[in-house]
């Protein structure tokens, strides 16, 4: 079947079998592997983009359910110039260790930011916590976002 | 030198910015299952549903004639070669040949043009099995008439380091003793002994990025891009089960997704690299999550301990009997038998003790490394035990800790490396950090613990320098990225010794080709081993470019000029190496190579109608004799704390009759941001008084050891005693109406 969506701010057309999971299309047909498989329940978050600007798990989506809608992958994010304050607080904080739950998390941040506004901490990880990490311990992140969001940490 | 007098250190010491940040960040980062390799197929494994079974026959040819699948793997294809592995004892088959021991053993391997493909065809593999009697837990495998899971001798493998291995007894497949004084006339002597028994649950690492392994086979080639943290290890394992030279090998390993120990040694790379051998094409093996919790786990644990201490507070002796349950194979499990004995009489000054630890098999997953083993075993057993008595005795559990604890240079172990640490100075800061005496309301409990974790492995590393020509430079060293940061740290040391800044310092991932050897990534070595190595390289290179400055000072700007005078053009390069080494270099000469500290403190609170446990405030100490990034050390505490945190309240595997019964992240919960205490507090201490570059030593496990321990001591002091983790709403409960029959709560 034919799928055609806005992905990264560009219009694609592809022909894919029907039950191409949105994951596999973005990472096989497009080389974009920011977004990572783990634990396939949509748990993680590892595998999270925005499509329309709300997080979803790439793991447990149909590409075909996307179409004619708009993907933000972590590459797309990256390109776009409010993602250097996002990086800049990450990098401050050490938000990240072995990275591959990092895009993830900062998409999700981006629609938490966006759409949520965490006023209180305690907004922040009620907000994240449809992402795991396993190697921060997570504080480093909340203090990431706590500043992006103008919150005390 | 005295501290007073050293020049103050650029570089180390400094929170800098991680060096791979950027491409983290970014999603450009490359994990092994982000490689493509030119004619590369997908494998998918065949695993055995039963605990224990006899294979009788394995029928491929419907699955082999499937379009789009190239090959399938079978027991059949083994007979050229001896396919039993495992660096600690060889007890593993590539894949089942005439018995699987546990659910999840890989029978078959297919090799096909895509995942999907290959899924279907592992259900056109016929598999005639006879079930055999299960041993699914540690007592069902060392009752009597028990099925025996291992029969004829014990096959020593490359690295189990633990000198002869003991011949195995039944299902125990090794045993640890230590013992110290005469243990039953100290006893004879106590006025308080508390004993009890005590359980701990089998756990999954979890590292976020599954196992995977692409593997490529040409004629006598072999190389694999895999998840492992101790490539060097894996060639050589490789190397010695398809019988070719190490230099044959190459092993890659790019950015890892999290390793926690469930990718030391060597776990999916020997099936992968026949299923290629077979194929004639590279193949890659990725697990899911359910398959990479059958590939190794954390030891579930029974204990039966006793501490015996007098009336004024004076701890005399502990008995001490452990079952670590290593499942259908040993893979780690000698070692971690042998650490957490090690661990199990607690840095105190003891006038006797006994510890006897056993490795059994049983018809579960294979149980390997996970962060701290051994450590977070024994320690809350052990130090619960001392917190009793300190109640018995009406003293403080702090006071005890003071004055029993060993001294720096003290001896802990027979031959051992004596006391490296401050463990009293440690302890009491943690005490503070979560407000010990300070008034508690009802429910609210406080506890510290304090032990040790023999780490470092064998100390042996070596790192290359190359120093090029437009000055920039290049660290060559074998440690995996992790997550833990050694290509920033490295890169610190090594513009310290060079005097550059650290961004003009590259530290690349792996490749055996061209990586020179480096034992492991583990144990909690890397900064302080083969960062000893890369900080001698790069003084190696400084060497050089004192020779040619030729008493000129050295100035980093004018570094390619140093060069081009040696060499007359706009080329060439310097190069140190470094190495370390157990022989020759002082403390490396006796084990261990330094004693991780693993203290902590907790306050909890308890709610005692529904049993939830809920932690307020942690503390943690980095004993790190010297942080090379401060900010670094504090994380790996912090993602310690939330491990800890988990293992203590709620991480489970649960089986029943060798199934697991958990096995997606939906039933088997890890700590979300929800998890985080509401204070969590890392304490650096720096007294140089590491064996590692300017006096660092490792940290990053100690957490973990630590935080169960505290929580559990914390929950007691609230009011509740627990002898078995994880401390599960219902599980506390259910203790809390127990205490309300023998009339001890509300206390």
């Amino acid at each position: 079947m034919i799928v055609e969506l806005n992905l990264n701010g560009r219009p694609v057309r592809d022909d894919v079998a029907p039950q191409t999971l949105l994951l596999d299309y973005l990472r096989e047909v497009h080389g974009l592997t920011g977004a990572k498989r783990s634990c396939d329940v949509q748990v993680c978050g590892t595998c999270t983009v925005l499509v329309d600007g709300l997080p979803v798990s790439s793991c447990c989506t149909l590409v075909a359910d996307v179409d004619g809608r708009d993907v933000l992958t972590i590459e797309g994010f990256a390109e776009l110039r409010e993602f250097e304050r996002f990086e800049r607080a990450f990098v401050d904080h050490a938000a990240l260790q072995c990275g591959f739950c990092t895009g993830g998390m900062l998409l999700t941040t981006k629609f938490l930011l966006d759409e949520m506004r965490p006023t209180t901490n305690e907004e922040i990880r009620r907000g994240l916590s449809g992402n795991l990490c396993r190697c921060t311990g997570y504080h480093g992140i909340v203090e990431a976002v706590a500043e992006l969001a103008g919150v005390n940490a | 030198m005295s501290i007073l007098e050293r020049p103050p250190l650029a570089q180390v010491g400094r929170s800098v910015p991680r060096r791979d940040a950027h491409e983290k960040l970014r999603g450009a980062a490359q994990f092994v299952g982000d490689i493509v390799v030119p004619r590369m197929v997908h494998g998918k494994v065949l695993r055995s549903p039963f605990a224990h079974a006899r294979v009788l026959a394995v029928d491929a040819s419907e699955a082999e004639a499937l379009p789009g699948v190239v090959c399938v793997l079978t027991g059949n294809d083994l007979t050229d070669l001896d396919p039993y592995w495992g660096h600690a004892i060889k007890d593993r088959p590539i894949v089942a040949l005439d018995r699987v021991r546990f659910a999840g053993e890989p029978v078959a391997a297919v090799a096909a043009v895509d995942e999907s493909t290959a899924a279907a065809a592992l259900n056109a593999i016929r598999v005639e099995y006879e079930e055999l009697p299960v041993a699914g837990t540690i007592e069902e495998a060392l009752a009597g008439g028990a099925p025996m899971l291992h029969e004829g001798p014990i096959r020593p493998g490359l690295f189990h380091g633990l000198g002869e291995l003991p011949p195995r007894e039944g299902n125990v497949c090794y045993r640890y003793r230590i013992d110290r004084g005469e243990l039953q006339s100290v006893f004879a002597r106590a006025d308080l002994v508390v004993e009890g028994e005590y359980s701990f649950p089998a756990v999954y690492q979890y590292a976020m990025e599954t196992h995977t392994v692409v593997a490529q086979v040409e004629g006598q080639e072999i190389t694999v891009w895999s998840t492992c943290q101790h490539p060097f290890l894996v060639r050589a394992e490789l190397a010695d089960l398809f019988a070719v030279p190490l230099t044959n090998v190459r092993v890659v390993v790019p950015y890892l997704g999290g390793g926690f120990g469930s990718k030391s040694y060597t776990k999916m790379e020997p099936l992968t690299v026949a299923l290629a051998r077979k194929a004639g094409r590279p193949v890659r093996i990725q697990n899911r999550v359910d398959e990479s919790m059958v590939t190794t786990r954390r030891h579930g644990l029974r204990c039966r301990m006793r501490t015996a201490m007098t009336n004024e507070g004076n701890l005399l002796a502990r008995e001490v009997d452990c079952w670590f349950d290593t499942g259908g194979y040993a893979d780690n499990g000698p070692r971690v038998t042998a650490t957490g004995g090690d661990a199990a009489p607690g840095p105190y000054r003891w006038h006797a003790y006994r510890v006897d630890a056993r490795c059994v098999y049983t018809n579960t997953a294979p149980a390997g490394s996970y962060r701290a083993f051994g450590a977070t075993h024994l320690q809350w057993i052990g130090e619960s035990q001392i917190d009793e008595l300190a109640r018995r005795a009406g003293l403080d559990p702090l006071a005890v800790r003071r004055e029993n604890l060993c001294r720096p240079g003290e001896e802990l172990r027979s031959g051992a490396k004596p006391l490296d640490a401050d463990l009293v100075g440690d302890v009491e800061q943690v005490a503070a950090a979560v407000g010990w005496g300070e008034p508690k309301a009802a429910n609210v409990g406080r506890g510290v613990s304090v032990g040790l974790l023999a780490a470092g492995a064998h100390p042996v590393s070596t790192a290359i320098v190359r120093l090029e020509a437009d000055g920039q430079v290049v660290v060559l060293v074998g440690t995996t990225e992790v997550g833990q940061g050694p290509r920033t740290v490295f890169a610190q040391i090594a513009a310290e010794e060079l005097g550059v800044d650290v961004e003009q310092v590259t530290v690349r991932g792996t490749d055996t080709r061209f990586t020179p050897y480096d034992r492991s990534t583990g144990a909690s070595r890397s900064t302080t081993i083969a960062g000893l190595a890369v900080q001698r390289a790069a003084r190696q290179v400084r060497d050089q470019l004192e020779e040619i400055a030729a008493g000129d000072p050295l100035e980093p700007a004018a570094y390619p000029e140093l060069l081009h005078r040696r060499f007359g053009l706009a080329g060439g390069e310097l190069i140190g190496s470094g190495e370390v080494a157990p022989t020759g270099s002082g403390s490396y000469a006796e084990g261990p190579v330094f004693w991780e500290v693993c203290v902590g403190a907790a306050e909890v609170e308890v709610e005692p109608e529904t049993g939830v446990v809920r932690v307020r405030r942690t503390a943690t100490v980095a004993d790190v004799g010297r942080a090379i990034n401060p900010q670094l050390v504090r994380r790996q505490d912090e993602g310690a704390t939330l491990q800890g945190l988990g293992n203590a309240l709620f991480e489970e595997m649960v089986f029943e009759d060798g199934q697991l019964l958990n096995d997606t992240l939906l039933d088997y919960r890890v700590p979300s941001f929800a998890d985080l205490p509401d204070e969590m507090t890392c304490v650096i201490v720096e007294n140089e008084d590491g064996p590692g570059p300017y006096g660092a030593k490792g940290c990053g496990e100690g957490a973990l050891a630590a935080i169960p321990a505290a929580v559990v001591n914390a929950l007691a002091d609230a009011g509740v005693p627990m002898q078995e983790l994880p401390l599960t709403p219902e599980r506390v409960w259910r203790r809390i109406q127990t205490l309300k029959q023998e009339g001890k709560w509300p206390r």
